[in-house]
């Protein structure tokens, strides 16, 4: 894998542990054990495209999506153009968790967070990337922004998914009622701006959930 | 002209990409292009016949991902019109062309996954599949191919529905990644294995990377293939530049690598993604006079899983059998129980020990085999990564397991017989697999070699009769056990001797039968085994949790240079000082907490501290090690009354209060239920039943196919001594109606993890009140909320696992 920079406080977090608790020396190391065998079977994955966007309030229109979000659009103020983005740890991880999840619960969750954490740390680092790259023709990027998160519908999956190809080209699919298969996967928005913002918030603290128990900073 | 006999006079080349140049010709991302064939027919016949002019003797039809689940009757555009016009693109094409050329018709994936990792049905892919093949074969295509496909399990299922749909022949190319692996982890070697096994007439890879990516890899597909390979690479590796796709090499460059490639061996080259006329143009003008390279037959003996190739025959491979009801009656517990769980943990442990495949025989007069057979096969191919070898005298039981299994599966057995023959050699034909043969016949074991042998060539006769060649079979030599016939083993030794060297041919042996009826079975099988070995055994079917049985092997393969440098013997011996190795590295048992040895962290009080500080604190080994203890001095329900529910209790509360977190809730579980199932032993022992306290259905609701939350509830309501009918993921609500009515369950609990999932469990709700109005309801999972829970009527809204805990013991009292 390209990168394998594990965040031990985002899994701890996923498990329910609060910023002031350490986990034992017995979960730690089953922690430990986990984290080695998802360096075995994760196959991290990303890929991305721009397209124009049009905004007119919360009309939003991407070209191969159009969609009406308060919370997309407010996140996309001021941009011309978005990045889609798609990533996956691949299907490894989810004969992972279907084994111990039938043989060993409390490796199962421990792994369901770690890999959690695994891809959102693995989305971080390609987001860095694009960002540094965009910046050298003086673009600033928007943290990224999922299906899901406030009120940008679900359903624009349906139109997500194809338009990046994620099927042929990182082996992402849609099940009927919208979940990703393979479950570690993520798609998301990426607005393109000639003007920075200071607000560098992303991933959990982007969304508008803010009852969500696993809440970063609750 | 047949394209099959083009092919073995000459390299033939396909076409290029379409997907770059319809977008070039103003298609949309994310636009169907399969719909082109209806509203754009010109352009389609213009790149087709720009293709042919280019030199291509292959055109594929533009329908790629055209399938039911994409046109239907509510699509604007029907599947079969769509279809119809796309090979009458290609016809039209090959006709101005004036060349003589083939149309193949193009099926890709689906775009799903299939399950258990996604949502569609085995079936339904072999469906959808059969009727695209069956229109366009109709419609007048050519050949079937089958291609971009980066799952071998939707291979197989594309694979069988064109198979049923047409006797066209099928070329099949799979995409690897840059590691050489499918994105749900096959390899070259389990690829080609799958793929002779189902009967394609070429296969290959195509998409995903660039040519020169393509070379490595293509060496190891050459390396097995028995049949041509085709090659249809990427136009190089893709990077973005102004919102345009550029690739790293140019068209000349590609041509370069392609003529590599063929001179390699590859017999039909063309390209995928990016590549465009002047891209076959190109190759065909570098690679059009050269003589293609033969195609050798490897005659290797592979099995495969999903994931991976074991090819038998090289070193002594070592079939498990402990997945067997026969004189275990734990074992038969399980099954009648239906308690796949410890026919999983049979599995994992036997490759924890070192088995390389493992048998699978769910027989018992009183269960339904073949469903039986069918479910047991699906379960352990998505836990484990080793082949399997299906176990079984039901002609239904094995169709079905061969038909499901996800590779190409060992198959036990075929025997002299006519009949046995006539059964089983055509679904070896069809679904592929290395099949066992007996040496035996309709007058029975013959007891000398000589007899045993003249039964294995019949049976390699009969077998080249249906096609099947001997690298596909595994003479068994039998072996009888030596307490009644002293030269039982004599004769099975040279039995193996010269079926090996006389016949060339491959062997398998149940080790252990040769011991029956003698004290310390496993002195003799030891010995036995090793001699087996050294009489060329190819496959061993023994325990391989038998520390006798893993040294000998381990030994033989040192002593045979067949480890170099003895480093597989150091790494299972080395570090051990006594001779007590069992052999293979336990990973998976490693996993629970039991690092630290009995006592160290259990205090040094009774038995009685020590079981409910091992409990609270989740160690396995030592929650069992101190229920023995206790077993002889006290009840069984005293101690699970006194010691292991209490204990039990202070870790819910704990968890509860936010001091204890869910890895340890669940640790105490799995070591609570380590010490429950030595209870359980001795209790059956004794005659006496445990009492379960209700019986609660769990289910995640139709649509959703995350289960962790399930499970979790699950392995907790069982240490409370519930009785959980799991009935899965995905479960649609009849079917938890249906069991909820069956069984007059008092209490039934649904998990649902999306928004879009929550409708499914409503509907279950509905359902449940009208055909069971006494069933309670219990709902949890992510999205759920107090609020949502009221809405939809449920009982009882779970926030966490200990909460459906504590609404059991409300509802049971």
């Amino acid at each position: 894998m390209e990168t394998c920079s594990w965040n031990d406080r985002e899994i701890l977090r996923y498990l329910g542990f609060k910023r002031n608790q350490a986990p034992d020396e017995n979960v730690r190391s089953l922690i430990e054990g986990c984290k080695a065998e998802l360096e075995r079977s994760a196959a991290p994955k990303a890929v991305w495209r721009e397209f124009p966007l049009t905004l007119d309030g919360d009309k939003i229109d991407m070209e191969c999506l159009q969609t009406v979000s308060k919370s997309l659009a407010r996140n996309l103020k001021d941009c011309h153009r978005v990045i889609l983005f798609g990533a996956t740890l691949g299907a490894g991880v989810d004969m992972l968790l279907q084994r111990y999840g039938r043989l060993q619960m409390s490796r199962a969750v421990v792994i369901q967070a770690a890999s959690a954490a695994m891809l959102e740390t693995f989305c971080d680092e390609k987001n860095r990337q694009l960002k540094e790259e965009y910046l050298k023709e003086g673009l600033y990027l928007r943290p990224r922004f999922s299906p899901g998160y406030g009120d940008f519908p679900l359903g624009c999956q349906k139109q997500l998914v194809p338009a990046l190809d994620l099927n042929r080209r990182i082996g992402v699919t849609l099940t009927e009622s919208l979940l990703m298969a393979p479950s570690k996967s993520v798609t998301a928005v990426i607005g393109v701006s000639r003007i920075p913002v200071s607000c560098r918030v992303q991933g959990c603290e982007a969304c508008g959930k803010k009852d969500c128990a696993y809440r970063r900073n609750a | 002209m047949n394209i099959l006999q083009e092919l073995q006079k000459r390299i033939l080349f396909c076409d290029g990409g379409m997907g770059s140049l319809l977008q070039e010709a103003g298609l949309k991302a994310g636009e169907l292009p399969g719909t082109w064939n209806i509203t754009h027919r010109s352009e389609l016949v213009r790149i087709h016949r720009a293709y042919l002019e280019a030199g291509a003797d292959i055109v594929t039809t533009n329908t790629f991902g055209v399938d039911r689940l994409k046109y239907n009757e509510n699509t604007e555009y029907q599947l079969e019109p769509v279809i119809a016009a796309a090979v009458s693109n290609a016809k039209k094409a090959v006709s101005l062309s004036g060349r003589q050329a083939w149309i193949g018709l193009d099926m890709g994936p689906t775009g799903k996954l299939l399950k258990p990792l996604g949502d569609l049905d085995f079936e339904d892919a072999v469906d959808i599949y059969r009727e695209v093949a069956s229109v366009g074969a109709r419609e007048g295509a050519d050949f079937i191919l089958i291609e971009t496909m980066s799952d071998s399990y939707e291979t197989k299922a594309a694979v069988l529905g064109a198979r049923e749909a047409c006797d066209l022949p099928v070329f099949v190319t799979v995409t690897f990644d840059e590691r050489g692996k499918l994105l749900t982890g096959g390899n070259p070697a389990s690829v080609v294995a799958l793929l002779e096994g189902l009967g394609v007439d070429v296969l290959g890879m195509n998409c995903g990377l660039g040519p020169a990516q393509m070379r490595d890899i293509l060496k190891e597909i050459l390396a097995e293939s028995s049949i041509p390979v085709m090659i249809n690479p990427n136009a190089g590796l893709p990077r973005s530049e102004n919102g345009r796709t550029v690739y790293d090499i140019d068209a000349e460059e590609f041509a370069e690598i392609m003529e590599e490639i063929v001179d390699m061996g590859a017999r039909i080259v063309g390209g995928c993604c990016g590549t465009t006329p002047e891209h076959i143009r190109k190759v065909v003008s570098r690679c059009k006079n050269k003589l293609p390279a033969a195609v050798e037959k490897k005659n290797r003996t592979v099995v495969t899983s999903f994931a991976q190739a074991v090819e038998i025959g090289k070193s002594p491979v070592i079939i498990g059998e402990r997945i067997n009801p026969t004189g275990k009656s734990k074992f038969k517990q399980a099954l009648r129980d239906h308690n796949l769980e410890y026919i999983l943990q049979e599995g994992v442990t036997q490759q924890e020990h070192g088995a390389h495949i493992l048998d699978v025989n769910v027989g018992l007069p009183e269960i339904d085999e073949p469903s039986m057979m069918e479910e047991v096969v699906r379960e352990l191919q998505s836990i484990i990564d080793l082949p399997l070898q299906l176990d079984t005298s039901d002609p239904e039981a094995m169709e079905r397991a061969m038909r499901i299994y996800n590779g190409k599966p060992l198959i036990n057995s075929v025997n002299g017989k006519a009949e046995s023959m006539k059964a089983i050699f055509p679904l070896v034909k069809k679904y592929g697999g290395v099949v066992v043969a007996l040496c035996l016949d309709e007058s029975g074991i013959p007891d000398t070699a000589e007899g045993r042998v003249s039964i294995a060539e019949k049976i390699y006769r009969t077998a080249a009769e249906y096609g099947i060649g001997p690298e596909n079979i595994l003479i068994d030599a039998l072996c009888l056990t030596v307490s009644s016939d002293s030269r039982g083993a004599l004769t099975t030794l040279e039995t193996l001797r010269r079926v090996k060297d006389e016949l060339g041919g491959k062997t398998v042996l149940g080790v252990s039968n040769i011991s029956f009826g003698l004290p310390q079975r496993e002195i003799i099988n030891g010995a036995f085994f090793t001699m087996a070995m050294e009489c060329g055994l190819s496959a061993a079917i023994i325990n391989p949790n038998s520390e006798i049985m893993m040294r000998a092997y381990y030994s033989f393969r040192a002593l045979m240079d067949l480890d170099p440098q003895c480093g597989e013997y150091i790494s299972v011996y080395g570090g051990q000082t006594g001779v007590s190795a069992a052999g293979g590295v336990s990973s998976f048992a490693a996993g629970g907490g039991s690092a630290a040895g009995p006592g160290a962290e259990t205090g040094d009080g009774g038995p009685e501290s020590r079981l409910e500080a091992s409990i609270e604190k989740g160690l396995r080994e030592q929650a069992a090690a101190a229920v023995k203890e206790l077993l002889g001095a006290k009840d069984a329900l005293d101690i699970i009354n006194g010691q292991m529910i209490p204990a039990l209790d202070r870790v819910g509360k704990g968890f509860e209060k936010g001091t204890l977190f869910l890895p340890q809730l669940l640790m105490s579980a799995e070591a609570a239920r380590a010490a429950f199932d030595i209870i359980k032993e001795s209790m059956a022992a004794s005659g006496v039943k445990q009492e379960k306290r209700g019986t609660i259905i769990l289910a995640t609701v139709k649509g959703d196919i995350h289960d962790i939350g399930k499970n979790i509830v699950k392995v907790l309501l069982e240490n409370y001594s519930y009785e959980v009918l799991d009935l899965g993921k995905d479960v649609p609500p009849e079917l938890i109606v249906e069991t909820a009515v069956e069984r007059h369950v008092p209490l039934v609990g649904l998990s649902a993890l999306m928004t879009t999932t929550v409708p499914s469990m409503e509907e279950t709700i509905r359902q449940l009140r009208i055909k069971a109005p006494w069933a309670k309801v219990m709902v949890g999972g992510a999205v759920l909320t107090q609020e949502y829970a009221d809405t939809m009527g449920a009982d009882r809204y779970c926030r966490d696992a200990m909460a459906s805990v504590g609404y059991a013991e409300e509802v049971f009292g």
